[in-house]
């Protein structure tokens, strides 16, 4: 039900995104889905991509400060109000969500999101049958 | 436990016996110098005055701007033939200065500098490697003649090239350690790089830190990090260099060697002298040196005499580690700011890691201060932390400083690294 993600701290400056986009290349490593708010002077850059272990062990060694964490993250038809449904249920059961992104992938609405609480959040995900992504699926979409 | 017990274990009256002889001795001697022989006749005052250790405060100051004003040799009090080295600091601002040395010089200095290495305990089987730059810096060759003087294996690895630094340090079987304090979180950090662990794969059990102002938070750290006891040097050029003041292994004050040195502690602004125990600045007089004696050098460095006796049963004073320069301080809106306070409560956090930059800049006519600091290990998915964690430092700093700075927190690594001494201010200001 949860995926890894990777959170790398950066700067706002020129060239800080690159550096981490430049690591994962040379270590051959995909990147699914990214994303960074804009910020006054550093930021958290949230990354989904092929093999996060080794992704956090080569950003790890180059001197990055990054962690892993687990995410959740549902799949949703492509159609109109799908996330609307999703999240009113989750909200309906007191889940407060911290940060959420989404992204198509094979014709798929891919919502990854990271809930205040996370154990009660995957509760509310089984007794309410929404499809999510575990962390063996992600290998077969690169 | 002593390397000189006939002047280490000198009880206080003692002390002050053998200072006024060789502070007479060393007065007389001063006539030979062109500077002094004029200050005392302007003064109407004779060596013979000197009947007493307080008569020292009828002797006027001598400063920097002396120092540079008698650029080179205006000073000595020998001829220059029975000289045999000179140091230079970097003329940044006008002339620089010069301290010359005659062979006896070279050899108190070399006795003092081997005093305080056995005094830390090191011994004539332990290995010196010293990291300092050689050549007009004292911190070089100042420890080289005190560690070979004290019958240690010394090598003279210099600054710099920090990779062969820890070759050396793991194929010689280093020790013992000299370096600056910023330096050697950044042999930590490289050898965290090599994979090398201090603990398991290094000798290392002594560190000299001196040159740099830190915080008693710094000093733990790098124990910390490279599983060694650290102990504090004070030294200046102006005073031969290293071997002035030093840690005892009760690392609580650095005791100052009151055969060579008389300490003086006054208010930088009155002159008048401070009682024991009050911050003011530190003025010392050689009363061992031949070349060129100084008497009543402004030192510019703030400390205190530290009240109490040592349980290591030195009777020399204890001056408390640096608070900094009286020329280090920042004047932030009419505050008075010392770096090394932002260091102790920076270094409080365990998210931080050792560097930072204070940056003083000028945003719409207004003086601002900046804080970037690196971020040690420590990563966070959730943004608000990092702002609590911002938030916290800032509020910690305000109580301190009095003024509210910007704190940046930096990725570790980013921050400009020197070999030398680190950069920790940088002021772009405008002057009006």
């Amino acid at each position: 039900m949860t995926i890894q993600q990777i959170s790398v701290f950066i700067e706002n400056k020129p060239g800080s995104l690159v550096k981490v986009l430049e690591v994962l290349k040379q270590a051959g490593i995909q990147i699914i889905a990214s994303t960074i708010a804009d910020t006054v002077d550093a930021g958290i850059y949230r990354i989904i991509c092929s093999e996060p272990v080794r992704a956090y062990q080569v950003l790890h060694d180059a001197g990055f400060s990054a962690m892993l964490t687990d995410v959740l993250a549902l799949v949703l038809d492509n159609e109109v109000g799908r996330a609307a449904d999703a999240l009113r249920i989750l909200t309906e059961s007191g889940i407060n969500i911290a940060y959420l992104y989404s992204f198509m992938l094979s014709g798929k609405g891919i919502l990854i999101l990271r809930a205040n609480d996370a154990d009660r959040a995957r509760e509310v995900i089984m007794q309410n049958n929404l499809t999510f992504v575990a962390e063996k699926d992600l290998s077969g979409w690169v | 436990m002593y390397l000189h017990p006939e002047f280490e274990t000198l009880s206080r009256s003692e002390i002050e016996k053998l200072q006024l002889e060789r502070l007479q001795a060393t007065v007389k001697h001063c006539m030979n110098s062109p500077l002094y022989k004029k200050r005392f006749e302007e003064n109407h005052l004779s060596p013979d005055d000197i009947k007493s250790l307080d008569d020292l405060r009828r002797i006027p100051f001598t400063t920097k701007q002396d120092l540079r004003d008698t650029y080179p040799f205006g000073i000595a009090s020998v001829p220059l033939e029975k000289c045999v080295r000179l140091h230079s600091s970097s003329g940044t601002t006008g002339n620089p200065t010069v301290i010359l040395h005659t062979q006896k010089d070279l050899n108190e200095w070399a006795n003092a500098v081997a005093r305080c290495l056995y005094m830390v305990g090191l011994r004539p089987n332990d290995v010196f490697q010293n990291s300092s730059g050689y050549g007009m810096f004292t911190g070089g060759l100042g420890f080289q003649y005190g560690a070979e003087r004290l019958g240690m294996l010394t090598v003279p690895a210099a600054a710099g090239n920090t990779k062969r630094q820890i070759k050396f340090i793991t194929d010689f079987g280093t020790t013992a350690l000299h370096a600056i304090p910023s330096y050697a979180a950044r042999l930590y950090e490289v050898m965290c790089e090599l994979g090398v662990d201090p603990r398991r794969d290094t000798k290392l059990k002594t560190l000299i830190i001196g040159a740099e102002p830190h915080s008693e938070e710094q000093r733990r750290r790098i124990e910390e990090m490279l599983g060694v006891k650290a102990y504090n040097s004070f030294g200046m050029s102006e005073m031969c260099g290293p071997g002035v003041a030093f840690e005892c292994q009760c690392q609580n004050g650095l005791h100052i060697w009151e055969d060579y040195y008389i300490v003086e502690i006054v208010d930088p602004d009155t002159l008048e002298p401070v009682p024991d125990g009050e911050v003011g600045e530190l003025v010392l007089t050689t009363i061992n040196r031949e070349a060129m004696p100084l008497l009543r050098y402004r030192t510019r460095d703030l400390t205190r005499v530290l009240p109490g006796d040592c349980p290591c049963g030195r009777q020399h004073k204890r001056l408390d580690r640096m608070k900094g320069r009286s020329d280090d301080m920042i004047i932030l809106k009419g505050v008075n700011i010392f770096p090394i306070q932002i260091e102790t409560i920076l270094m409080q956090f365990k998210e931080l890691a050792t560097d930072y930059l204070i940056t003083l800049a000028t945003a719409d006519s207004n003086d601002e201060m900046t804080v970037d600091v690196e971020l040690s290990g420590f990563c966070t998915d959730d943004y608000g932390r990092l702002q609590a964690l911002k938030r916290e430092i800032t509020r910690q700093l305000k109580d301190e400083i009095l003024v509210t700075p910007n704190v940046n927190l930096v990725p570790k690594g980013s921050l400009p690294k020197s070999e030398g001494k680190a950069v920790r201010v940088k002021d772009l200001r405008k002057p009006f």
